[in-house]
């Protein structure tokens, strides 16, 4: 295992690797990586905090707890909510912000305020021929160049090994509140929840539980954010218009969405797991057609997250998982599916992201091409060698 | 300004070309006459012009990628063209190059409310997005002060902010998908109503590239339902530090205003004189705009008049009405009418950590000294993006030197203190040569290979963005 503990010896490192390195963080997501372990849990450390410009730099290897607390000191948050991987891929080990942010992971709060991408202000990284570039800064706008800050989101290390991050952070609000309604369809709760991210009153989450995720029935979440009073306010315009079974407020209402962000409820369910980037309108006619193709599955859709939750039912759960149905409707309906969760023989089979069209897949194998000719990061791990 | 010398062989072919063109558009579409080529000479950074060789008009998708293949085919550059607003010179044309407008490709594809979003042909100007949607309760976030006239293919281009991105970020974060055409004439469809990529995030790659990546003719873009009202506070200050540590009190306290502007006291007086706001007579002052409904908003105004009171203002005054926003706003919004009307100016656009602002409106006004130029400020102060405007006067001989020069002195203060070059009007030209003040040359190298991997001949908004000297082997 390689783990430098500076930049500079990380560009060293990845100059003199022959074969393919396996980049890592925490380790948290159970991600298939063929290849010497490189841990960048070396490269830690708070560099700069400025709460009042709103800004954070710091090491890739940083454990997220630790900005978790030093933000929380000054009463400031990662806005974007990223999801811990723990309990859903039962791993152990310590989420770093350099896995958030190549991963580009973001929670139930995107609709109000983005995803991880929105909130990274610049990046430094190592290339795969062992260059160190910087890309953006520290301030909170910047149009200075190609943005190579959101190239390098999501692009999971197979571009480059992120050093350091500046991020933007934001004030904890004065309260919260969930409004909880069970017991409804996959089409009525997805209608409510679109016709209530569709009002003025400021949705910061937006969730649906069905009937095996939640304690029956199925259950909505409506969140709401911002000072006390305004949070009242919205709370009760929003349960006239959509009916409230209960309001969560504070802290029960923050372990609901840790649920949601977390994606919990599958966490004791065995099995496929599947994360699919679709649009909210088509939700219901989405899992209805893979019903009836025989991918029977448990539903989660964090529509304020864009994100739809897919855990398969042991009968389902059999050769690529689904893979080729799922993907045909996507292809079909928009969006795209990625394998998070599955066993050997399903990940020997299954590409984990969804691949894309022939002249997209020239245009990123001509960029990892040029960032890492050697095919030493993550190879394989986007798209097949 | 250096640009690089016409390619002989291109111009040759000229006539050859324009034949060509005609065979793929209409006959209207393709300009080619010296005396109606000159109305693209340049963009709103009108210090530079060069008429292109020639200039199309394309309707379509295809017709753009029509357009693209013959082009690529001949080996000739294309500079796309939204409106021409852009104040970097990002538009500005080269002697042997063809004008790519997309002026005529401006009809809505598909609202849909549901799922938020709208798509449009990307000529379509910013405020008539807005426009497309506004009866149904829908407004577009980024809010250029050019929005009447600048179209959405501008606005991803160079990644435009606006007033209003406190809130709601600027284009980047709220664009989500686009067709491009690719300088081979290739379509590439990036990006859609799903919000993750689950791909490499080439959407985010494209915006903010300065036209240099690929032509995009439709973007889906993301709309968000209109608060129930809006007001701000005007709040004034006996000197600029004042204002700026209260904007950084404001900023740290957790209340998320949608905008805070900054003006000092030179464009204070010029807009007072012009427009008859009713300003305070005072050093510096803040507008500071909330949102939500008419108790929300006094709640937010009372936590950020409360702020304000710790720092001495001279002058406190919180809307009541839609009245008197309007009046608050109208200075605001005159700001450069009415600096144009008693000078020429040079509008700056670099970005600084908002904790620098004490430092940097300091260090500005020796620097307005040294050269003997006044320097008028008005800004987004919330998220540290810096307008100077550099006054002169065009007519007097080496006038426009200096304040080139000073202009430059000011945007390396800016990286200096941890900002950057430009914060929303993009390198095009005018900041190009400077980059090398923020970039190391692996820094510029790394972008440059992007550029490579899209456009691997060059040919797409030739001279902008790198430094000529950097980028000379890539373009020979
Ligand atoms: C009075 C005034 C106020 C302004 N206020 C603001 C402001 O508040 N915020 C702000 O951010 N900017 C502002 N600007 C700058 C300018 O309006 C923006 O940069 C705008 O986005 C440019 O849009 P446009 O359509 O005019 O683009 P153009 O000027 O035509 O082109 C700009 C760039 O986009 C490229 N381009 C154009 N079309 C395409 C296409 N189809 N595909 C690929 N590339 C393309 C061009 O090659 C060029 O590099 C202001 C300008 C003026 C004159």
């Amino acid at each position: 295992m390689l783990r430098p503990e500076s930049e500079a010896e990380l560009a060293e490192m990845i100059r003199a690797a022959h074969a393919p390195l396996a980049i890592r963080g925490g380790a948290t997501r159970g991600l298939p990586l063929p290849g010497e372990a490189l841990d960048t849990t070396g490269l830690h450390g708070i560099r700069l905090y400025e709460p009042g410009a709103l800004t954070l730099v710091v090491g890739a290897g940083t454990p997220i707890k630790e900005i978790d607390t030093i933000l929380a000191e000054k009463d400031q948050r990662m806005a974007f909510e990223p999801m811990d991987h723990r309990a859903l891929m039962a791993t152990q080990g310590e989420p770093t912000i350099g896995g958030v942010t190549a991963a580009n992971i973001s929670g139930p709060r995107r609709i109000q305020v983005g995803a991880a991408r929105d909130h990274m202000l610049g990046v430094r990284f190592v290339t795969g021929t062992g260059d160190i570039v910087k890309n953006g800064g520290r301030v909170m706008k910047n149009v200075t160049g190609y943005d190579l800050v959101k190239l390098m989101a999501g692009s999971f290390g197979t571009l480059g090994v992120l050093s350091e991050l500046s991020l933007k952070v934001q004030a904890i609000p004065e309260a919260e509140a969930t409004l909880i309604l069970r017991g409804q369809d996959m089409r009525t709760a997805v209608a409510d929840l679109t016709r209530a991210m569709g009002t003025a009153f400021d949705v910061s989450g937006a969730a649906w539980l069905d009937a095996s995720a939640s304690d029956g029935g199925g259950e909505r979440r409506i969140r709401v954010e911002g000072m006390a009073g305004s949070v009242a306010y919205r709370s009760e315009r929003l349960a006239d218009l959509l009916g409230a079974d209960h309001v969560a407020t504070g802290n029960q209402s923050a372990v609901l969405w840790q649920q949601v962000r977390d994606v919990t409820p599958f966490a004791n369910r065995p099995g496929t797991v599947w994360k699919v980037s679709t649009r909210p309108s088509i939700a219901a006619d989405f899992c209805g057609a893979l019903t009836s193709r025989g991918i029977a599955h448990s539903v989660i859709a964090d529509w304020s997250g864009g994100l739809l939750w897919l855990s398969l039912d042991a009968e389902a759960d059999t050769q690529d998982a689904g893979a080729a149905a799922i993907r045909q409707e996507l292809a079909r309906y928009g969006g795209h599916a990625t394998l998070i969760r599955a066993n050997p023989d399903i990940r020997a089979k299954v590409a984990t992201f969804q691949p894309q069209p022939p002249a997209l897949e020239r245009i990123a194998a001509g960029l990892r091409e040029k960032f890492d000719p050697r095919q030493i990061l993550n190879p394989g791990l986007m798209a097949p060698l | 300004m250096q640009m690089p010398v016409p390619d002989p062989r291109i111009l040759s072919q000229k006539d050859a070309l324009v034949g060509a063109l005609r065979k793929v558009l209409p006959g209207d579409a393709v300009i080619s006459d010296p005396a109606e080529t000159r109305a693209y000479e340049c963009d709103a950074l009108t210090a530079y012009r060069c008429p292109p060789m020639i200039a199309v008009l394309p309707a379509s998708t295809a017709e753009v990628s029509a357009v693209l293949r013959l082009c690529h085919l001949y080996g000739v550059p294309v500079v796309p063209r939204g409106s021409g607003t852009s104040l970097a010179g990002g538009a500005l044309p080269t002697a042997d190059c063809v004008i790519l407008g997309v002026a005529r490709m401006n009809k809505v594809l598909e609202r849909n409310y549901p799922d938020r979003f709208i798509r449009v042909e990307s000529g379509m100007t910013n405020l008539s997005v807005t426009g497309a949607v506004e009866e149904d309760g829908f407004f577009y976030a980024p809010d250029p002060s050019s929005q009447l006239a600048c179209a959405i293919a501008g606005n991803i281009a160079m990644n435009s902010g606006g007033a209003h991105c406190l809130k709601y970020g600027v284009t980047t974060n709220n664009l989500l998908g686009v067709t491009m055409v690719m300088m081979d004439g290739d379509v590439v469809e990036i990006g859609g109503a799903h919000l993750d990529p689950g791909a490499l995030d080439l959407l985010g790659l494209i915006c903010g590239s300065e036209g240099q990546l690929g032509v995009v003719t439709e973007a889906t873009l993301r709309i968000l339902p209109k608060p129930e009202g809006a007001r701000p506070v005007l709040i004034g200050f006996n000197s600029n530090e004042v204002a700026g540590a209260c904007v950084r009190d404001i900023i740290e306290a957790g209340v998320l205003p949608v905008a805070i502007e900054f003006m000092d006291r030179p464009c204070i007086e010029a807009t007072e004189a012009f427009a008859h706001a009713g300003y305070p007579d005072c050093e510096a002052l803040l507008i500071v705009e909330v949102e939500g409904s008419d108790a929300e908003i006094d709640e937010q105004l009372a936590v950020i008049t409360g702020i304000a009171q710790r720092h001495d203002p001279v002058a406190v005054r919180q809307s009541q009405s839609a009245e008197e926003s309007g009046r608050i706003w109208l200075g605001r919004k005159s700001a450069f009418g009415a600096m144009g009307q008693i000078n020429d100016y040079m509008c700056l656009d670099g970005t600084i950590p908002v904790s620098e602002l004490p430092t940097v409106l300091r260090r500005m006004s020796d620097l307005s000294d040294e050269y003997g130029l006044k320097v008028a400020n008005v800004f987004h102060a919330g998220d540290g993006n810096l307008h100077p405007l550099i006054l002169f006067d065009a007519n007097t001989d080496g006038q426009l030197d200096t304040c080139e020069a000073m202009g430059a002195e000011i945007l390396k203060l800016c990286v200096e203190v941890g900002g950057c070059l430009t914060g929303e009007h993009g390198v095009g030209v005018e900041k190009r040569d400077l980059m090398t003040h923020q970039y190391a040359p692996a820094d510029l190298e790394a972008q440059m290979a992007v550029k490579d991997v899209f456009d691997p001949a060059w040919l797409l908004n030739p001279a902008k963005v790198f430094p000529l000297d950097t980028s000379d082997a890539r373009r020979a």
